[in-house]
């Protein structure tokens, strides 16, 4: 099996290809654009055709898809190791499809269309009311269990509402605008969309900042982890709030993006010897990576329609998770 | 001096009461044995010590503080609690379980410190676990891993260990190394207390013993004290013909580990 590896150099490593992607990712699209051309003519002031390009479309869609992808990646991490369950994804406690959810309202009310701020704005109040739900559901001391069984209920109620809504939309097109959004894209991406997703993206990752030390106390479970000075109804607080902010803003503005939050945590626990701590900030930018790559890749894809992201996402993950499986099988007691 | 006492601990769940009225008190070098039948309300007596579960009435004092006022990284220093049973739940390898005993020492960014490391290489060569340290938990064996656990909780240097059935499932050998591991945390000026339901480990091992029997204090004092067949009889409900010469040779019993 792969082996531990120091962290300063892992993060180094991975620093490097996210950052190489980045660079990437405003370099290739559907026009091949000259960088330092178009580097001069932005900062040159002229509004030429492209550094219109590169400042108004690649470089808000590179950024979102580094701050959507490392937030997925780190708030998956948090989770599978608070919940000790490796199956858990930044969505299940209700985050994600709360944030579908008050989206998709946005746009079915057409509000969306009023002002760019209600969808985003809606996903995010989404997002924190399905996770308060969740954590008020399962109770202030309940077992990791009670926590998904909680998750699921919210995440299936979300889901049947956002349905209704469907059922009930007033015309195909508006149906169509929900379930293309839903499918998760970044090809809309805007700068004022990113300035949106920033303030929670940015308040959720400080939150995460110092719960590394807890969370490798939790390997040895709740009743350990107590005894060893963790303030376990706090931390779970902290990350609720935390993942229902990260992944709530970043919901709003890409739409449904799978798998990379499930898959990230798992392809880099090897490589720092499965200690959750040391996992958070490697599957930060383990996710940035993956994002950055899928977006980069449907961009590149010859298809008359462009294949959204989310798409690419769970195509590639599901397979790859299921390779995981069989894989891990063979370690298994 | 006594480092942790607990007065009139109670303790109910829905109304069924598990802990009525418990007078506890650790010393300073002592290993205190506590036996009593399944259900007599050991480890919830253990959980309280540990500060995991909060007794519904009575005082609690870490030496001459109140449990309560101290905080809760200073408690985790002083006080190490080795649950029945621990799940280890991400292959992690020997030496950083060991590494998660340090947790309580440590300042929120630091790493661990030359002193640290220190500790954790001295209690990797007491507990005898050089040859293993870099192999994943999950690939040991029951005993292995029994003296990785307990390790962990001596790698914080605690100067009170609260161990709950250290040795259920282990075999006879690896018991007398897991409670000699014990009684040398004890000669160092710390305190244990240990359930134990082996009473020839309990009456060979411990100084003082506490004989827990339906939430209530049965008996206190010197294992000869306690071991006594009416006792006996009343907490675990077993009659042997001579009961008196078992105990005796229960008391006497020497088993010594032959030196590796």
């Amino acid at each position: 099996m792969m082996g531990e590896i120091r962290q300063s150099r892992l993060l180094g490593v991975l620093f490097a290809i996210a950052g190489s992607l980045f660079l990437f990712s405003l370099l290739f699209g559907s026009q091949t654009i000259p960088v330092f051309q178009a580097l001069q003519e932005t900062f040159d002031d002229t509004s030429s055709v492209l550094a219109l390009i590169l400042t108004e479309v690649r470089l808000p869609r590179a950024l979102i898809a580094l701050f959507a992808g490392a937030t997925l990646g780190l708030c998956g991490a948090a989770m599978q190791s608070m919940l000790r369950n490796p199956l858990a994804s930044p969505g299940l406690i209700g985050s994600a499809s709360g944030a579908a959810l008050g989206a998709v309202i946005a746009l079915y009310f057409g509000s969306a269309a009023l002002s760019q701020f209600s969808l985003p704005l809606g996903g995010i109040l989404g997002s924190l009311g399905a996770t308060l739900l969740v954590y008020l559901l399962a109770g202030r001391n309940a077992g990791t269990l009670t926590l998904i069984l909680a998750g699921v209920a919210i995440n299936s109620l979300s889901l049947a509402l956002i349905s209704l809504l469907l059922n009930l939309a007033p015309s195909p097109y508006a149906v169509q605008e929900i379930v293309l959004w839903m499918m998760g894209s970044l090809s809309n991406s805007s700068m004022d969309n990113f300035w949106i997703m920033l303030p929670g993206t940015l308040l959720g990752w400080m939150l995460l900042l110092r719960v590394g030390r807890a969370l490798d106390a939790l390997t040895l479970g709740e009743e350990t982890a107590q005894s060893m000075g963790v303030d376990l109804p706090r931390l779970r607080r902290r990350i609720f709030l935390a993942v229902a902010l990260a992944v709530g803003s970043a919901v709003s503005v890409t739409g449904a993006i799978g798998f990379i939050g499930l898959v990230v945590p798992h392809m880099l626990r090897p490589f720092v010897g499965y200690q959750p701590g040391k996992l958070l900030a490697v599957s930060a930018l383990g996710g940035a990576i993956l994002l950055l790559a899928a977006d980069i890749l449907v961009r590149l894809l010859p298809a008359q329609t462009e294949i959204k992201v989310g798409v690419v996402t769970a195509l590639v993950g599901a397979p790859f998770f299921l390779f995981l499986i069989i894989k891990s099988r063979r370690y298994s007691q | 001096m006594s480092l942790l006492r607990g007065t009139a601990l109670s303790l109910a769940f829905d109304d069924q009461p598990i802990l009525e009225a418990v007078d506890i008190e650790l010393k300073m070098g002592e290993m205190l044995g506590l036996i009593g039948p399944n259900g007599a309300g050991k480890s919830s007596l253990l959980r309280c010590l540990a500060g995991s579960t909060r007794a519904d009435s009575g005082v609690l004092q870490l030496g001459e503080q109140r449990f309560e006022v101290i905080p809760r990284n200073e408690r985790a220093r002083r006080i190490a609690y080795l649950p029945q049973q621990t799940e280890v739940h991400w292959p992690l390898s020997v030496k950083r379980i060991i590494e998660l005993g340090r947790i309580p020492h440590l300042e929120p960014w630091s790493n661990l410190s030359e002193r640290d490391q220190q500790v954790i290489e001295r209690i990797i060569t007491d507990a005898d676990l050089q040859p293993f340290r870099h192999r994943p938990f999950n690939t040991l064996s029951g005993g292995e891993r029994a003296r990785v656990l307990l390790a962990r909780a001596l790698a914080s240097e605690p100067e009170i260990l609260l161990a709950d059935e250290p040795v259920a499932a282990l075999d006879p050998a690896h018991q007398l190394d897991v409670m000699a591991m014990l009684a040398e945390h004890c000669s160092q000026g710390n305190a244990v207390i240990v359930v134990l339901h082996d009473l020839r480990l309990a009456a060979h091992f411990c100084r003082r013993l506490q004989l827990l029997h339906q939430g209530c204090t049965l008996a206190v004092g010197k294992p000869g004290e306690v071991l006594t067949p009416d006792n006996l009889e009343n907490a675990y409900q077993i009659h042997l013909p001579d009961t008196q010469s078992a105990i005796d040779t229960l008391l006497n019993i020497t088993w010594k580990r032959i030196p590796k």
